[in-house]
């Protein structure tokens, strides 16, 4: 197991290397340097002062060159200057921005687990009763919907529809990370995380709702095809009540696919964030991709990507880790 | 002696695959209903200057954020433009993106999950190393960069084809690039069907009577590929749909003044708390046309799978 995982952890390495090769070539070969955004207006500013300054930043240097250089950093954790948020980028996107994400996206999937898990093993137990069509029909309306639309409408709905009727009594606040007036060092406790809630009750339900979707349809798909295999007929068969044939045998090897779902979701949800984010303003770090990206200030770009890369390899080898402690067939040496 | 009454013979009704696969999808009713929708969405965009009732483009000076009235049903949105023209010029837009995308990553996917398959060894290796690398990378995020990327170019290789293609260019940007990351969903489950044909006996009897890759792959495989290719493709329409939309919304997909379903959406943040119409209206176009082809593709899923019988 030791040897598997030392084994894997160097295989690792050349993707990361070709994945952190392609981040970066993509994001450096934007037309429109961070000098170009710097001196945009600027009516005294002359050629060779522009000159000197991309020679300053390094900019004049062909591609490779910069990515080496760009690399090396990157290794000691250096991932350049934020110019947009003026601090270091890494420093920034980890500190200030990765907590409000995490924030947003854990509680959103263990929500999400919690409610679609048991769903879809109901769903699947009881296929083609009118629970099961009702279930399913919900996880495709929920799977289509947009985001970017939804959410909007959820603001709407809470933020300006339902206290006009209400008389205020019902009132979610229209985005945003927490009550602007509320300072946390004199407020109490609860007052700060009832704020909270308030604040994150929309953006969460909203990013909950489509991971209930997935994780639902594919927690029952995996049900069905369990319920059907030899082993539990012959549970059945020799007489054993059907909950536990269901909880015992059953749902063990229906819950080990999960863990492949989750893998794969974890990492997503960093970068699919950046919808949610936009919707209901939170500055989280898709937000700051995104922001990036407009900005031109692509040391924070970087950072956020390679970051999110690093995660989603990070979580494929956990993934099969994971798959080998859990399920006894599964031996790599 | 008596004859013997003739026994009551219940015919046997011969059907051919594609008929027991008509049969099977037709019982699916969501399917069967979402099926007409797909139909008249696409009457709706071929008939876009028909029934459009305004200009999609005519701006209303003294008409900004027009609520849903008689005249204009959905409203206006913040530059006074009719927001149901513009709904039903969109459709177009939707429709070609999701078909285009669709089409295109499934031949790549269909390639590569063939030459993968069928060969395997060292080029199903390559392959799917190339899959996984594909995979690791953070997509929507990418989609982003790349867009903008193209969108602001100015070498002069883009520069002649926006010159050549003027507003239509962000629409061929756009499907490109969700092509681009679009066929590694096919290109596995087309693998892993490869893998399990290519040692059928009827592949080596092809063999055994002459036939070469070529023919071996196109005639032999590909046909009996088809059933995962479809449903896969109908449920790509969807999906591209979507990620355009999403594109749009952030300002990286496709460009106004052409109007889609998703730039429409581009400020609903900001106008939902007063004009909660602009948004609604293209919001529950995708909606509706993403889940029709998700239905469309489940229904196939049931026709077309030979396991499940019906």
């Amino acid at each position: 197991m030791a040897t598997y995982t030392f084994r894997r952890i160097l295989q690792m390495l050349p993707l990361l290397l070709l994945i952190s090769l392609i981040i970066y070539a993509l994001t450096a070969l934007q037309p429109g340097d961070p000098v170009d955004q710097l001196t945009l207006g600027n009516s005294q500013i002359t050629p060779a002062d522009i000159a000197r300054l991309k020679a300053a930043y390094g900019l004049d240097q062909p591609i490779y060159l910069r990515y080496f250089y760009w690399l090396v950093q990157a290794l000691h954790g250096d991932f350049g200057w934020s110019r947009s948020f003026s601090a270091p980028a890494a420093l920034y996107v980890f500190q200030e921005r990765l907590p409000n994400t995490l924030l947003l996206t854990v509680p959103a999937l263990l929500i999400a687990l919690l409610i679609a898990v048991p769903l879809g093993i109901y769903s699947a137990m009881r296929q083609y009763s009118l629970p099961d069509y009702v279930l399913t029909f919900f996880s495709f309306v929920a799977f289509s919907t947009p985001v970017f639309w939804l959410g909007p409408m959820v603001l709407w709905l809470f933020a300006i529809w339902l206290p006009q009727v209400t008389g205020g009594a019902v009132s979610l606040p229209p985005g945003g990370l927490g009550s602007p007036d509320l300072d946390p060092a004199t407020a109490g406790f609860w007052a700060v995380l009832g704020d909270k809630l308030k604040y994150l009750a929309l953006p969460l339900s909203v990013l909950a709702l489509r991971e209930i979707a997935v994780i639902l349809r594919f927690m029952r798909a995996n049900m069905l095809e369990v319920l059907n295999l030899d082993y539990v007929r012959t549970a059945r068969a020799k007489g054993l009540p059907v909950s536990k044939v269901v909880y015992k045998h059953a749902l063990r090897n229906a819950v080990i696919p999960i863990i492949t779902l989750l893998s794969l979701a974890i990492p997503g949800l960093f970068g699919g964030a950046i919808i949610t984010e936009t919707v209901f303003s939170w500055p989280g770090m898709g937000r700051a991709i995104f922001e990036g990206l407009v900005n031109k200030d692509f040391n924070v770009v970087l950072a956020s990507l390679t970051f999110i890369s690093l995660l989603t390899l990070i979580f494929s080898l956990l993934a099969d880790l994971a798959y080998a402690a859990v399920d006894p067939r599964i031996r790599y040496d | 002696m008596t004859a013997l009454p003739a026994l009551p013979v219940k015919p046997v009704v011969s059907r051919s695959a594609g008929a027991v696969a008509l049969r099977r999808f037709r019982r699916h009713r969501l399917a069967m209903f979402f099926l007409i929708v797909i139909v008249l969405l696409i009457v709706m965009a071929v008939s876009a200057p028909l029934i459009s009732p305004y200009d999609p483009n005519a701006q209303d000076l003294s008409g900004f954020y027009e609520p849903p009235s008689a005249q204009h049903l959905f409203g206006k949105d913040d530059l006074g433009r009719d927001i149901l023209s513009r709904i039903i010029w969109g459709s177009r837009i939707s429709l070609l993106v999701g078909f285009s995308v669709a089409t295109l990553s499934i031949l790549i996917g269909t390639v590569m999950g063939t030459l993968a398959g069928f060969f395997g060894g060292r080029s199903d290796y390559l392959i799917s190393r190339f899959i996984e690398l594909m995979l690791s990378l953070p997509t929507l995020p990418l989609l982003l960069v790349i867009s903008g990327l193209l969108a602001a170019s100015d070498s002069p290789a883009v520069m002649a084809f926006k010159a050549a293609l003027g507003a239509g260019s962000s629409i061929v940007i756009v499907v490109a690039v969700l092509s681009l990351f679009g066929w590694m969903g096919t290109a596995r489950l087309v693998r892993s069907e490869a893998l399990k044909l290519r040692n059928l006996e009827y592949m080596d009897a092809a063999r055994a009577l002459g036939a070469r890759n070529p023919r071996l792959m196109l005639r032999h495989m590909v046909p009996n590929l088809l059933p995962v290719i479809i449903v896969q493709a109908t449920l790509d329409v969807g999906g591209a749909i979507l990620t355009e939309a999403a594109l749009s919304f952030l300002g990286f997909g496709i460009q106004p003044p052409v109007s889609t379903w998703g730039n429409m959406l581009s400020n609903a943040q900001e106008v939902v708390l007063q004009y909660p119409w602009i948004p609604f209206f293209p919001g529950l176009m995708i909606l509706i046309t993403v889940l029709a082809f998700n239905f469309l593709g489940d229904g196939m899923r049931d026709a077309l799978d030979p396991r499940s019988k019906l």
